[in-house]
């Protein structure tokens, strides 16, 4: 058993947990987006930061890889992790505005600007997709090609893979395809509808039935007669 | 592709750590390339999934998925080679060979890359063609270097690493020795003192090899003094090697260069420096 200090308090864990998991069983809240339970942690995209150490030697881990050790302390929330976690936040929002699940986050962790340029891209490259494929299904259909900017998620010489089992899988879990956002405003970037309680849905009239994917949305529950 | 290559290849890697990188190496030395049959066929063979080897192909740059030209030109790119002009360089490869890098000429004689750093960057702007070495290549240089290559000349092969030319510091005469090659290059002639006694040594010109012939049988571990076989002035000066504390003997590299070597046999703590305008190479502090 390793006993370590998160937010001043002391958590006794068994060894080989994650920090992640030791601040969960405190309750304490660590946002995370390429952590999945069941899946091998993978460090990917950085959202899970906390600080560990003190003074000078204190420096930002992801918890979700970092394992706890004995007198280890950790903050969860002090000013530098919050700082991080927002660019980190506005950095995977700019790669990916059309992801529900980012906007929620940002939304969430008050992201209010938008300071780098919007990409477009429909993969923000967390390997919970491959991870799911080779380690849920068995499969190991996906996987990573490439290499720094030309990095991509897919199946081998881009053609149908012949062990893919059809499951989907890897859709269900990808945090920027599964949820698609329609973000009703490109040129800001963040909508924050959802996290506002008043969606531009509400006032923009093309928007009216389609409205996203928020079940119940509050804006369609407040219009409702 | 029914022949047993591909799985022969397989069968000498065979649980040996890493041996995906030397698989994939060999079949493309075999094929020139790495065609996807081959690579679903290591799949096979190795238990490796198929995407997993696809991310390991596609990750390293020596890799190629495409059909390659008959012989392969190399640009380096990096930083050294790139402030010493390898942009003007690789744009009059492209000019003469009429293609982009990552290209092959339509006559598939030639196929084009550009690379970030081939270690050799005191020998700077390089272009390695068929695994040749060119160093200090001038922008003249390159259509020579491509006629040679078409007619099936080259330099001599270093498989290894880059020959350097050496001189004394003192003397200025050239130590290399085309009497007494070593891997097919001329070997950089020293003289070496120890135990009283004076013989001479001949050392690997490639760098980063340490291959040594000649000398008196000297243990590993002793010191030894090195001098210029020419001026038989002595080659060490005040420079301490990082790795071992011996004194360093220092010799020119005559592409702009300074050549360290540890006077402890057996020691690797020798380096090459670049020369930098206006600082002395003794001034420089060490990288440790
Ligand atoms: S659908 Fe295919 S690629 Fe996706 S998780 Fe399932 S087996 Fe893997
Ligand atoms: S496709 Fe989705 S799950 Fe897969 S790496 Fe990209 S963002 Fe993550
Ligand atoms: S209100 Fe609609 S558009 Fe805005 S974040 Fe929510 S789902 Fe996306
Ligand atoms: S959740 Fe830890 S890095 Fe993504």
């Amino acid at each position: 058993m390793i006993t370590l200090t998160i937010n001043g308090l002391d958590v006794t864990v068994e060894k080989g947990t994650t920090v992640l998991e030791a601040a969960k069983f405190l309750g304490f809240p660590i946002p995370t987006l390429c952590h999945m339970e069941g899946l091998t942690p993978y460090g990917a995209c950085r959202l899970c930061v906390v600080e560990i150490g003190a003074g000078s030697a204190a420096k930002l881990v992801t918890s979700c890889t970092y394992p706890a050790e004995p007198g280890l302390k950790v903050r969860t929330a002090s000013a530098r992790v919050v700082r991080a976690r927002k660019m980190i936040l506005e950095l995977l929002l700019a790669s990916c505005p059309q992801s529900k699940t980012i906007q929620d986050l940002a939304s969430k962790h008050e992201v209010t600007q938008q300071r780098f340029r919007q990409e477009h891209e429909d993969c923000i490259l967390c390997g919970r997709c491959v991870h799911m494929c080779e380690e849920q299904m068995m499969a190991k259909a996906i996987g990573f090609r490439g290499r720094g900017q030309n990095r991509s998620i897919g199946t081998p010489f881009d053609v149908p893979s012949e062990v893919c089992r059809q499951c989907g899988g890897c859709m269900y879990v990808c945090p920027a395809c599964s949820l698609r956002c329609t973000y009703t405003e490109p040129q800001k970037a963040i909508c924050g509808g959802c996290a506002n309680l008043s969606p531009p849905c509400l006032e923009k009239d093309p928007f009216n039935d389609m409205m996203c994917y928020m079940d119940p949305c509050v804006a369609c529950e407040i219009k409702k007669p | 592709m029914d022949d047993q290559t591909v799985e022969k290849i397989v069968a000498e890697h065979q649980g040996s750590l890493g041996g995906m990188l030397s698989i994939l190496s060999e079949v493309q030395e075999k094929y020139g390339y790495l065609p996807q049959d081959a690579l679903r066929r290591v799949a096979v063979a190795t238990g490796v999934s198929l995407a997993d080897i696809y991310g390991v192909a596609t990750f390293y740059r020596a890799y190629s998925l495409k059909p390659r030209g008959k012989h392969l030109v190399s640009a380096c790119l990096g930083t050294a080679c790139h402030v010493r002009g390898a942009p003007r360089i690789a744009d009059e490869l492209c000019r003469h060979l009429g293609i982009q890098p990552g290209e092959t000429t339509a006559d598939n004689e030639f196929t084009l890359e550009t690379v970030n750093c081939l270690g050799g960057c005191a020998l700077g702007p390089i272009v390695v063609v068929d695994g040749r070495c060119y160093s200090n290549v001038q922008k003249g240089k390159v259509a020579e270097i491509l006629r040679r290559t078409r007619a099936g000349l080259g330099e001599p092969r270093a498989e290894h690493g880059f020959p350097l030319t050496i001189r004394c510091p003192h003397c200025r005469q050239s130590l290399m020795d085309p009497a007494h090659p070593i891997e097919g290059v001329p070997s950089i002639q020293l003289t070496v003192c120890w135990n009283g006694s004076r013989q001479t040594l001949h050392l690997s010109s490639l760098h980063g090899r340490q291959q040594v012939s000649g000398g008196p049988e000297i243990p590993a571990g002793s010191i030894v003094g090195l001098a210029c076989p020419l001026c038989r002035r002595d080659l060490t000066d005040d420079a301490i090697c990082p790795e071992c504390g011996a004194d360093l003997a220092r010799v020119r590299v005559e592409e702009g260069a300074t050549l360290t070597i540890c006077t402890r046999r057996g020691c690797r703590g020798g380096r090459l420096d670049l020369d930098i305008p206006g600082v002395e190479a003794a001034d420089r502090p060490s990288q440790e």
